[in-house]
């Protein structure tokens, strides 16, 4: 969604982050992304991941981004980390294209910006210790912690996550899943990232231990300013950490803005649907987010065929003849400048 | 729930039709053979469901659901063994069963939905025939009936054009069509009791719904008993009657819903829900159960909670807490449930 034109909405809310909280860091124009694939039964052979994102994450926020599996997230992430080259459209980092860097420069901002995944030790060394991991970072910024000083920030940093010192000597399988988590968000720490991407961090953690874990996120962004994009497919949780959020259906961003607002009052029937189709915690409100339950019609369509105009219209129950004719466009909610909503119909 | 169920006095197939006891678990232990010796898993597990209603097993990963359900529906893996128990299926004690018998229940009587639907149905066969085949079985159908009966299956499931797509291979279908698939391959001889694990936990939320919606609309059509296994507190408030929470392998409480979600009587159940953003500011710090649940090898002795309890005291390192009735219908596994009842 096109974001720029309010940067100074929201300022105040995540003002008590950090002095400089509130500025536009990370901003993502028309970003689209395909992929080849086989051909389908229409004959197409490519996949539309990314479809005209746009995205703003300001200084110290957090920004939530939720949707189903497949509607795109972590090919948004991949993107915005510079793991994968967009189609078309831009990204600007600090007022800078973090693809048009090279050497030293891309180097300086590859530290900026750090992941967090759901399994951090998916793909690591399973022989090193947790200690070696979050120093490991450092080989390739060797200037940014003197040789002599890593063994004592490495015990900084595992406090920072609630671990004790000694743990660095202990290797990832003798650890649980969300002691795992905790180290995956130290090695992500390491490099001062102005950034952090968190792909369902919490998605793999049991409800006990999840609380534990946000809580070490929440701490960290007060403590440090570092913004987060918080992916998650959990409405409950994205609620309860977003100051903004992005709704993504079929590689388009369908609603964006405060999340309090999105939650409460959504204009995008898919937000709506999804909003519904979550099972209410037994904790919340009970006039909380929706009055009736709507359930959708049929499946997300494939992403090498996505319907015409709107892509939600396909499962929508307001569709009309123009939501197949015409894209929709962002539009902001009456009075709610910030809250965009791309829907012929909206609520 | 536990202690006072009524199946004892049931007899004959047990397709019950009024409001009695469809199944009862009592005193269930399941080891887990492994390279060190034996590892109990499942510890004196007891619950019951009536017909037409929904039991949740409620716990996180590790605690034990699946291989309670597995020990129930007789499909326990070979290095596990159930040890001690009864699981009473219409007012027979099926534990006691040889294998033929026991065999010709998973069915008509019993039948399990698993979470993964992709590794339960047959790749090379199609759908129509897989769904087909309980009736050639169980009812001798010959190929055309039960080949009508698969399609009507298929459309009592919702799934569309359900001629034309029992002619499909299960990859042909989407993760919510097949999970459909699975529900009508276990309901299809109409069972009395439906036991369900993590149906939905690899869907999308709008999917998740729509599953929850069919089982729903299934149970009160056949008054089945359904045992839903989730680690999901949202979706035991809005699918079931009965709830039993399970902590490392046991039943730590049991009751009505709506009465344990109110006011909990085990500190872990309180310390779940507390945990639970929605109820909380936004970013404020949540409350959380400090450390994780112990491996099924490293049980400590009295409460396996204990570690994690704010209640815990000396009491609870040396006497191991029963599942003892609190009320009508609830039941806690704490020293001092009286503590959370009285605030
Ligand atoms: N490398 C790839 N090649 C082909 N298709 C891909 C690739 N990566 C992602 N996709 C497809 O792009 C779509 C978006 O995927 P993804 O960004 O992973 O979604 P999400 O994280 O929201 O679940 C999906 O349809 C996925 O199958
Ligand atoms: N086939 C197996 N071999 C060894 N351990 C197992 C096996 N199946 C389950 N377990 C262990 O038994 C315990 C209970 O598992 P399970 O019933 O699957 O838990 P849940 O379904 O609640 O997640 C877990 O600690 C698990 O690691
Ligand atoms: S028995 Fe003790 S340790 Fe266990 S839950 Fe009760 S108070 Fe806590
Ligand atoms: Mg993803
Ligand atoms: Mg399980």
């Amino acid at each position: 969604m096109s974001e720029t034109a309010d940067t100074a909405g929201t300022a105040d809310r995540a003002g008590t982050t950090g002095p400089t909280a509130g500025e536009p860091l990370l901003e993502a124009h028309g970003l689209t992304k395909t992929f080849r694939v086989p051909r389908s039964a229409s004959g197409s052979t490519r996949l539309h991941a990314l479809d005209g994102v746009d995205l703003t994450v300001r200084r110290g926020e957090t920004l939530g981004l939720v949707g189903e599996s497949g509607c795109g997230k972590s090919t948004l992430a991949r993107v915005l980390l510079m793991l994968e080259r967009p189609d078309a459209g831009t990204v600007r980092y600090d007022g800078v294209d973090p693809f048009t860097l090279r050497g030293k420069s891309l180097l300086a901002w590859r530290r900026r910006v750090q992941m967090v995944f759901q399994d951090p030790f998916a793909s690591l060394n399973p022989r090193m210790t947790a200690g070696e991991l979050i120093a490991e970072p450092w080989l390739s910024h060797p200037d940014l912690v003197p040789r002599s000083g890593r063994e004592r920030r490495v015990r900084e940093l595992l406090e920072m996550v609630g671990l004790r010192a000694g743990d660095a000597r202990r290797h990832p399988q003798e650890f649980s899943g969300g002691q795992r988590q905790r180290i995956g968000i130290a090695r992500a720490l390491a490099l001062n990232p102005e950034v952090i991407v968190c792909d369902e961090p919490v998605s793999a953690l049991d409800l006990s231990v999840q609380a534990q874990v946000l809580n070490v996120l929440t701490e960290l962004q007060t403590e440090l300013g570092v913004a987060y994009v918080f992916i998650s497919h959990d409405l409950p949780v994205v609620r309860h950490v977003a100051d903004r959020v992005a709704v993504m259906y079929l590689g388009r961003v369908v609603e964006s803005g405060p999340a309090e607002e999105v939650f409460t009052a959504p204009r995008h029937p898919y937000t709506a649907s999804l909003l519904s189709a979550a099972p209410r915690p037994p904790t919340a409100a009970p006039q909380d987010g929706r009055s009736r339950r709507i359930v959708l019609f049929g499946e997300v369509p494939s992403p090498t065929d996505p319907p015409s105009g709107c892509r939600f219209r396909t499962r929508c129950w307001k569709a009309e003849q123009v939501c197949a004719d015409t894209v929709p466009a962002d539009e902001p909610a009456p009075g709610a400048p910030q809250h965009l909503a791309a829907c012929h119909l909206p609520l | 729930m536990t202690g006072h169920g009524t199946s004892g006095t049931e007899t004959g197939t047990g397709t019950s039709t009024g409001s009695g006891t469809a199944l009862e678990v009592s005193g269930l232990t399941v080891e887990l053979r492994t390279p060190r010796g034996r590892t109990p898993v499942v510890r004196d597990v007891g619950f019951s469901v009536r017909s037409g209603q929904t039991l949740a097993l409620l716990g996180e990963s590790g605690c034990g659901k699946s291989m309670t359900a597995q020990a129930v529906a007789g499909l326990l893996d070979p290095v596990a063994e159930v040890v001690g128990g009864q699981v009473r299926l219409g007012g027979r004690d099926v534990l006691r069963l040889g294998r033929r018998e026991r065999r010709s229940l998973a069915g008509p009587q019993l039948a399990m939905v698993f979470q993964d639907a992709l590794t339960a149905l047959n790749p090379v066969y199609t759908v129509g025939s897989q769904l087909a085949e309980p009736f050639r079985i169980h009812e001798q159908a010959s190929r055309r009936v039960a080949r009508n009966k698969a399609v009507e299956l298929m459309e009592r499931v919702g799934i569309p054009e359900p001629g034309l797509r029992a002619k499909a291979y299960p990859h042909q279908f989407s993760g919510g069509m097949r999970q459909r698939l699975l529900i009508a391959m276990a309901v299809a001889l109409r069972p009395s009791v439906l036991l369900a694990d993590e149906p939905t936990t690899a869907l999308d939320v709008t999917v998740q719904a729509q599953i929850m919606e069919l089982l729903a609309q299934l149970r009160r059509e056949t008054r089945m008993a359904l045992v839903l296994i989730t680690h999901d507190l949202a979706v035991v408030g809005e699918q079931a009657d009965q709830v039993a929470v399970m902590y490392s392998g046991t039943v730590v409480e049991s009751g009505p819903v709506a009465e344990v979600f109110a006011a909990p009587r085990h500190p872990y159940t309180r310390g779940l829900l507390d945990s639970v953003p929605a109820g909380h500011p936004r970013g404020s710090t949540l409350p959380s159960i400090e450390g994780s649940p112990p491996r099924p090898g490293s049980v400590p002795t009295g409460c396996a909670f204990r570690a994690r309890c704010p209640l815990a005291r000396d009491r609870c390192a040396t006497d191991l807490p029963p599942l003892v009735a609190t009320g009508p219908g609830r039941a806690s596994a704490c020293h001092y449930w009286k503590e959370l009842a009285d605030v």
